[in-house]
């Protein structure tokens, strides 16, 4: 299963963090801490595989941002890489060229893409087409205004 | 309300902080009115709060004020808050936090919502952060979501059923068979998380691992409708259909084969065909191979398919990407133990990889390299290694000079070869190198007798270049020291014949005792040389006089020690001198914890003949004398020296043994000197019974004291132990007793105890000694007692 997911900028500012186990706040910062430290400091033509503590570490940049994931040791490392793809490929279809700031300014949407695609350390769904539908529809409920106002809040 | 149109201002606020105080000073006051906002009665903006309070706690600021509002948020009826909620409860609630009870019951009713996204929701949270109360509460919610609903729930279901086994393994059993019936779906979310959760049920629960073993049909159905189906545009990536669901599927395969040949049989065709048609030109082909792979080396496959899998990973390691090169020799690595002549034919490209510029490439190509050293490719394994050596980088030099060191201990062609490859890796790694490198070198250098011309003059060369490789100026300062001779010789038939003066080599050494990047240690062995050198040369036998007197009065205790016993060499035992200097014998290898005592039977071989005789001795182990006493101060030895003279042979039967230095202790170099009998105190046998003997020397010190070493040995077939000495003399001659050297004889006088006595008689009587032997043989107790009526006398 995958461990965590983070993702970051070139100067280590944090723009996701995903944790798919219970950690406490500080294991948290530290864990953040040592992979910004680590990725940050790869050359660039090296190799996207890190070994940290008992884990695999699976980083891969993209424009400014560095996707960050953690796999348990049984885990296929190849895979893991097309995973990270595919998380950009549907921010990318969300977004329309996504970029960072795109990510800045509209992190929980990706949260929610990432809870379509991605569930409990797991792939969710394998399809790009139904992840996308279901996001869509689900923007869709969201309610305008007077709706939102016409409903109680409990 | 799309964008969050508050949040989006905040966060442009936030950034525009130019120092880190002043974007405190931005979220103190935002998290203020965020605080306000939440206490207040209900407005259109609780999820823009609650959302900019997720982006404050993203940047690392303390956000658990708003875990209520979570809990508030995720029972609205309002989707967006709904949703804002959950993520908020995702991100600032995990499992430790009270509040995250509270959401159990809004979870529970959302999940039996008529929205399948208000499910969903529910869902996601429970796998992200359900404790195990709570999976165990909500379970059986989740087993009737397994059954009957829509794909899109199901494949949450599942997942979420993975978690709660991971919590609650018990609960395993539960879902067992509703995992079973979702394999027949045609929903490939669904087929993915029905995998999984078969997988986490197999891993956990042998029992299980046996019922579902029954599915490897099934499985193998599923994966050929993946790999032969035709383009399937929903699941495609570059061509290759579902390679998520595939690997998944492998990895099942994989832990159901395991161990078992029935289902090994079964995917045979399976894997052989997936492991042929797969594409390999984009990652993720090779992400569907590697998979394979690794199923096909670890269930019990047939011998073909095992080659076939090899060579997949000899492919990748001809890869251009490095992330692949990388994979093949961590996978090679776990191999190369069981397939090994299947890994040595892909030898050549390993070794090629140990020049990738990438350092975790290098790291791996090493350690396969260190694995694939053989008898047979022993010579252009090593040529590579050293090439390797001299570029590699910092943090792997350590593990590449040890790794050479074992290779060549093991598969050394001849000793020459042996010692060339040690000096190659010293002159080029010596600050890397274990500590232990140089007493073995030292004793391997011993060994080989026919080399030791050829062995000082290379040291020597090597020393003339470079001084600062700590190790190998050790070892060239004593091979100096003891070979020095033949260095002066000149000629030698293996290198071409070089000139040496005296002077320069006495120059060389003085460069390595005067030099700033001598270790300590580094000087006590250039000192010693020198020393040792005194017999060997003819010319220059005052300037070593006069160094060795300099450091006489050296900042380092160590060197000043040495010094002050060298020149008390020359000075006062001069006619000691070349008999404590000459050549050592070949050092045995010891292994750790061997004692003295335990090599019985070893005889040593005597290398060199003794310069100096001495008079014959008795052949009678000799005491400790003075000399060695004082020689033994750096050695340590806890053993009584042996020396031999090497005129009188060994006794009959008698096994003689050098004091062993143990092979690592570099101080003991001189203890483990043999000192020859130059003059032998008399030694008087004083007590003969049961196989006990005990024999007595003295040497007399002054007019009025005297040194008296009595020495036992036990020639029966068993072991001594406890065995004490006790003396007694007359009134007035004062008795001291050292501690003696030991308190068991092991059987046929392999080992001897010796303890000393200082005697003083200040009036001269007539001197006398009572001695109460007791000892334990064979389980009983002895005791007995013997009188000493005269001594011999001594010079």
């Amino acid at each position: 299963m995958m461990r965590f997911l983070l993702l970051f900028s070139r100067q280590g500012k944090l723009r996701l963090q995903k944790w798919f186990t219970p950690m406490s706040e500080r294991e948290k910062k530290k864990i953040i801490r040592d992979m910004t430290t680590m990725v940050l400091s790869r050359q660039p033509r090296s190799c996207n595989f890190l070994h940290w503590k008992d884990l695999k570490i699976i980083y891969k940049r993209y424009a400014s941002l560095y996707f960050c994931l953690a796999i348990e040791n049984q885990e296929n490392e190849l895979l893991a890489l097309e995973v990270i793809h595919r998380y950009v490929e549907l921010l990318d279809k969300y977004f329309g060229n996504v970029c960072e700031l795109d990510i800045i300014f509209n992190f929980e949407k990706a949260y929610f893409i990432l809870d379509e695609f991605l569930m409990g350390g797991e792939i969710q769904e394998t399809s790009k087409q139904i992840v996308n539908r279901c996001i869509e529809s689900s923007d869709m409920l969201q309610e305008t205004m007077e709706e939102y106002m016409s409903k109680p809040a409990f | 309300m799309s964008p969050s149109v508050p949040l989006q201002e905040m966060i442009r606020a936030i950034r525009s902080a130019r120092t880190q105080c002043e974007e405190r000073g931005v979220i103190q006051r935002e998290c203020a009115a965020i605080r306000a906002q939440f206490r207040q009665a209900d407005n259109g903006g609780r999820s823009h709060n609650l959302a900019k309070l997720l982006y404050v706690h993203m940047l690392g600021y303390p956000a658990h004020f708003g875990q209520m509002e979570c809990v508030r948020m995720i029972a609205s009826p309002r989707y967006s808050e709904k949703r804002v909620g959950y993520l908020g409860a995702m991100m600032l609630l995990d499992e430790k936090q009270d509040a995250s009870l509270l959401i159990t019951n809004s979870i529970k009713n959302d999940l039996s919502h008529s929205s399948q996204y208000v499910q969903s929701l529910a869902l996601c949270t429970l796998a992200c952060m359900g404790s195990a109360e709570m999976c165990r509460d909500l379970a059986p919610e989740i087993d009737r979501l397994l059954r009957a609903s829509n794909s899109y729930i199901k494949k949450k279901a599942a997942l979420c059923a993975v978690h709660i086994v991971r919590k609650v393994h018990d609960l395993g059993e539960l879902f067992a068979p509703a995992a079973r019936s979702l394999l027949s779906e045609k929903n490939h979310g669904v087929l993915h998380g029905a995998v999984v959760l078969i997988t986490e049920l197999c891993e956990r629960n042998p029992e299980a691992l046996e019922r579902f073993r029954k599915t490897v049909p099934d499985l193998v159905q599923i994966m050929k409708g993946l790999v032969i189906s035709g383009y399937s545009p929903e699941h495609d990536v570059a061509g290759i259909s579902d390679p998520f669901l595939q690997v998944r599927i492998l990895r099942l395969l994989r832990i159901l084969g395991h161990n078992n040949e029935a289902a090994s049989d079964a995917m045979n065709d399976l894997l052989a065909q997936v492991a042929t048609n797969t594409d390999s030109t984009k990652t993720v082909g090779n992400a569907v191979l590697y998979e394979t792979v690794l199923t096909v080396l670890d269930i019990k496959s047939e011998s073909g398919l095992r080659v076939l899998a090899v060579n997949i990973l000899g492919r990748f390691l001809l890869n251009n990407d490095r992330n692949i090169r990388y994979i093949a020799m961590m996978s090679l690595q776990k191999i190369v133990g069981t397939d090994h002549i299947a890994v040595q034919r892909h030898r050549g490209t390993i070794v090629d990889c140990l020049k990738d510029p990438d350092a975790s490439v290098k790291r791996r190509a090493l350690e396969l390299s260190l694995a694939l050293v053989s008898a047979s490719n022993i010579r252009s394994m090593m040529k590579e290694l050293l090439i390797f050596l001299s570029s590699c980088p910092l943090e792997l030099r350590a593990q590449a000079a040890s790794g050479i060191f074992n290779a060549a201990e093991r598969y050394a062609p001849s000793q020459r070869w042996h010692i060339d490859t040690i000096l190659h890796v010293l002159t080029t790694a010596g600050g890397d190198v274990r500590d232990e490198t140089v007493p073995n070198l030292i004793q391997l250098i011993t060994t080989a007798s026919e080399l030791h011309c050829y062995t000082v003059h290379k040291l020597y060369r090597a020393l003339l270049t470079d001084i600062s490789q700590q190790s190998l100026v050790q070892v060239a300062c004593w091979c100096i020291g003891e070979y020095g001779d033949l260095l002066l010789k000149g000629d030698c038939q293996e290198t071409e014949p070089v000139q040496v003066t005296e002077n320069d080599v006495l120059d060389a050494l003085e460069t390595v005792l005067q030099s700033h990047m001598s270790s300590p240690a580094t000087r006590g062995f250039a000192l010693t040389a020198t020393m040792k050198l005194s017999t060997r040369i003819t010319d220059n036998v005052d300037r070593i006089r006069s160094i060795v007197s300099i450091y006489g009065s050296c900042i380092d205790v160590e060197l000043q020690q040495r010094a002050v016993e060298y020149n008390a060499l020359f000075k006062k035992y001069d006619h000691m001198r070349a008999a404590v200097l000459e050549r050592m014998p070949v050092i045995e290898r010891n292994s750790p914890g061997h004692t003295n005592g335990e090599s019985s039977g070893e005889l040593v071989k005597e290398v060199q003949p003794v310069k100096v005789k001495e008079g014959d001795a008795a052949p009678t182990q000799q005491p400790a004398n003075q000399v060695c006493d004082l020689l033994d101060l750096l050695g340590g030895s806890e053993e009584p020296l042996k020396p031999t003279s090497a005129q009188s042979g060994p006794a009959p039967g008698q096994p003689i043994n050098t004091s062993n230095s143990s092979g690592g202790d570099l101080l003991d170099l001189l203890g483990g000197l043999e000192p020859v009998a130059f003059t032998p105190a008399p030694t008087v046998t004083v007590y003969e019974k049961n196989g006990v003997t005990l024999t007595l020397s003295c040497e007399k010190q002054s007019d009025s004291s005297m040194t008296v070493t009595l020495t036992a040995s036990n020639s029966t077939d068993s072991d001594i132990s406890s065995f004490t000495l006790q003396a007694a003399v007359p009134k007035s001659v004062q008795l001291h007793m050292k501690a003696p050297s030991g308190d068991s004889l092991p059987a046929h006088g392999t080992a001897k105890v010796t303890q000393t006595v200082v005697l003083n008689n200040p009036n001269k009587v007539n001197l006398k000694m009572r001695i109460r032997v007791s000892y334990t043989s064979r389980g009983s107790a002895f005791q007995d007692m013997v009188q000493v009526d005269s001594f011999p006398d001594s010079r």
